[in-house]
């Protein structure tokens, strides 16, 4: 139905940018609650994706055991990678992060167990309940998953992790002091933001097809920092906005795709420059005018 | 298998390289305690520009001058234009706004009408003769970076230790406000340490483009992490260090890929030493504490 009134092409538009939600939204978790810099993320985004082909494609699992199975996997694996985040900090983490996706996009890259540089190919659409998801149905399933991600995430915000994460990113030394054990904090922070990730990867593969290791290589992590950044690092609203917008308009806009990653970096120098809150983050011109607007 | 003088020779070669390209970056973390991502852009500007002047004039020396120059300048802009409003901001601002301006310059660099996608040859005829010993062989561009590398790192140890500007260096970098109440301009001493760590990017942006007979828009990835393993490796600030662990990150690559024929790529060295280093000693191997 939706596939009439706006066709195709807006579909995939859609879903790409659900997908790119969710994994904002997860980095947001990591990032914009804990606090833990990563310039890494799209290595977890690859780990899902490449656990799900694999599962479907060699071993013949179905695609929901396979989505749950990625999940699982990046889980396991994120929570691992996020070890140094206990003995570094800061500018350390980043680069520490930067050189894990750059390890990890090498082990795609170059073992034979995961296709090398010829990637993934023929994963098959997912069919669950014995209809075959695609198109507009394959939206629904991807909305489904970003619903799941926003309500997660304004869960955690409201529990005892959610206020451990935040007092881990406002000081470490005071968090520790007064009883939050910011070791495992910090894994589950890992954990839940590469879990959700790894989903975001398993529905990209599948909605995609093949999958090649640069999909997932560094630029992509810095995409998907810009989009948090842009929309307002800490909110959910501004993980939206800015996977929705950064993801859309340079589909619609040709020069704005041509020139995708000279105005990503722009935004981050601007952004930062003049709005390091994000265009609707706490503290932002809009968002204070918005909250001005509504006590009238 | 080469022999081990000349693996030696060549490890020594690349150390340089890296060292170039790490110095400045250790400069700016030592006083600004800022991770210069952006520093790997002024090196492939470097060896753009290095590469335009050599197609107009065929002269490989003004070629690197004028690098250096504006290798130079641009850092120095960045400072003032960029760096300068964030000092005291939280330390995660300068950060992003550093890869930012990176990705921005670097994705300009790969447009049609500058570097465009293609590999661009860098073919200079130095006009003398490679350098032949029983334990090795240097080719001409080796001996030059050999002996460009030795007169830069000396002025460099020249003018931190022996002049005035030096010492207001290491006076800032120890303590930026202490320098600056008791009269440092802390500004020049910052500019021009952009200015110097810049040049050193954009001579080492040509060299590899020389060396590697190679200039291409994304050539600053790889070297611009493994700038980062080295200052780390070097503990960050600290020149010296900085100096060692270039040569050492050198001759374990040139080693390890000739004897051991390692399992990942080569440059899976660097990130895995970096892991290391970062986990059990973060200070640095080098540093002073």
């Amino acid at each position: 139905m939706i596939e009439a009134i706006f066709g195709q092409y807006t579909i995939s538009v859609l879903i790409f940018s659900g997908i790119w939600a969710v994994l904002t939204l997860s980095l947001n978790i990591l990032t914009g609650y804990a606090g833990q810099v990563s310039l890494g993320h799209a290595a977890f985004f690859g780990i899902g994706a490449y656990t799900s082909a694999l599962l479907t494609t060699r071993y013949g699992w179905h695609f929901l055991p396979a989505f749950i199975g990625a999940m699982l996997i990046t889980a396991v694996v994120g929570g691992f990678l996020g070890l140094p985040s206990l003995r570094v900090r800061h500018d350390f983490l980043v680069l520490a992060t930067m050189g894990i996706n750059f390890v990890v996009v090498g082990v795609f890259k170059y073992t034979e167990f995961f296709g090398g540089s010829m990637g993934i190919i023929n994963i098959r659409k997912p069919v669950l309940f014995g209809i075959v998801l695609s198109g507009e149905k394959f939206l629904v399933l991807v909305l489904a998953y970003l619903a799941f991600t926003v309500w997660l995430s304004y869960y955690i915000a409201r529990t005892w992790a959610g206020l451990a994460f935040n007092a881990i990113r406002a000081d470490e030394e005071a968090a520790e002091a007064m009883g939050v054990s910011v070791p495992r904090f910090k894994i589950y922070a890992f954990i839940i933001s590469s879990a959700l990730a790894g989903g975001a990867g398993s529905l990209y593969a599948h909605f995609l097809g093949s999958i090649f290791p640069d999909h997932f290589a560094f630029a992509e992590s810095i995409a998907i920092l810009s989009m948090l950044v842009f929309g307002g690092l800490g909110t959910i609203r501004g993980a939206l906005l800015g996977a929705m917008v950064l993801k859309a308009l340079p589909e619609y806009l040709r020069i704005v795709g041509d020139y995708r990653y000279t105005i990503y970096g722009g935004i981050l120098v601007l952004m930062m420059l003049f709005q390091p809150m994000g265009i609707i983050g706490d503290g932002s011109w809009l968002w204070k005018k918005w909250q001005e607007w509504r006590k009238k | 298998m080469a022999s081990f003088g000349q693996l030696l020779a060549n490890g020594i070669v690349l150390g340089c390289i890296y060292i170039f390209i790490a110095i400045g970056l250790t400069m700016v973390y030592g006083i600004l305690k800022i991770l210069h991502v952006a520093h790997a852009a002024i090196y492939t500007i470097g060896a753009a520009v290095g590469l335009a002047i050599f197609q107009l004039c065929n002269n490989f020396w003004l070629a690197l001058f004028l690098a250096m120059l504006v290798s130079g300048v641009a850092g120095m802009l960045v400072y003032q234009g960029v760096y300068r409003r964030v000092l005291n901001a939280p330390r995660i601002v300068p950060l992003i706004i550093s890869i930012g301006l990176f990705t921005l310059v670097q994705d300009l660099l790969q447009k049609d009408w500058l570097l465009g996608p293609y590999m661009h040859a860098f073919n200079v005829n130095l006009n003398f003769a490679d350098v032949k010993t029983s334990m090795f062989r240097l080719t001409s561009v080796e001996v030059v970076i050999l002996t460009l590398a030795i007169i830069f790192l000396a002025a460099v140890y020249i003018i931190l230790t022996k002049t005035r500007i030096g010492l207001a260096w290491r006076a800032s970098a120890q303590d930026t406000e202490m320098a600056a109440a008791l009269g440092v301009n802390i500004n020049w001493v910052i500019a021009l340490n952009f200015l110097l760590g810049s040049a050193l990017a954009g001579a080492a942006g040509v060299l590899v483009g020389v060396y590697y007979n190679n200039v291409y828009a994304t050539m600053g990835n790889v070297p611009s992490y493994k700038a980062f393993v080295v200052i780390v490796l070097g503990g960050m600030g600290n020149v010296t260090g900085t100096i060692v662990a270039g040569l050492f990150l050198a001759l374990a690559e040139t080693f390890l890929v000739a004897t051991v024929g390692f399992v990942l790529p080569r440059d899976a060295i660097a990130f895995l030493l970096l892991i290391l280093v970062l986990m059990f000693r973060p200070r640095g191997l080098f540093s002073r504490g």
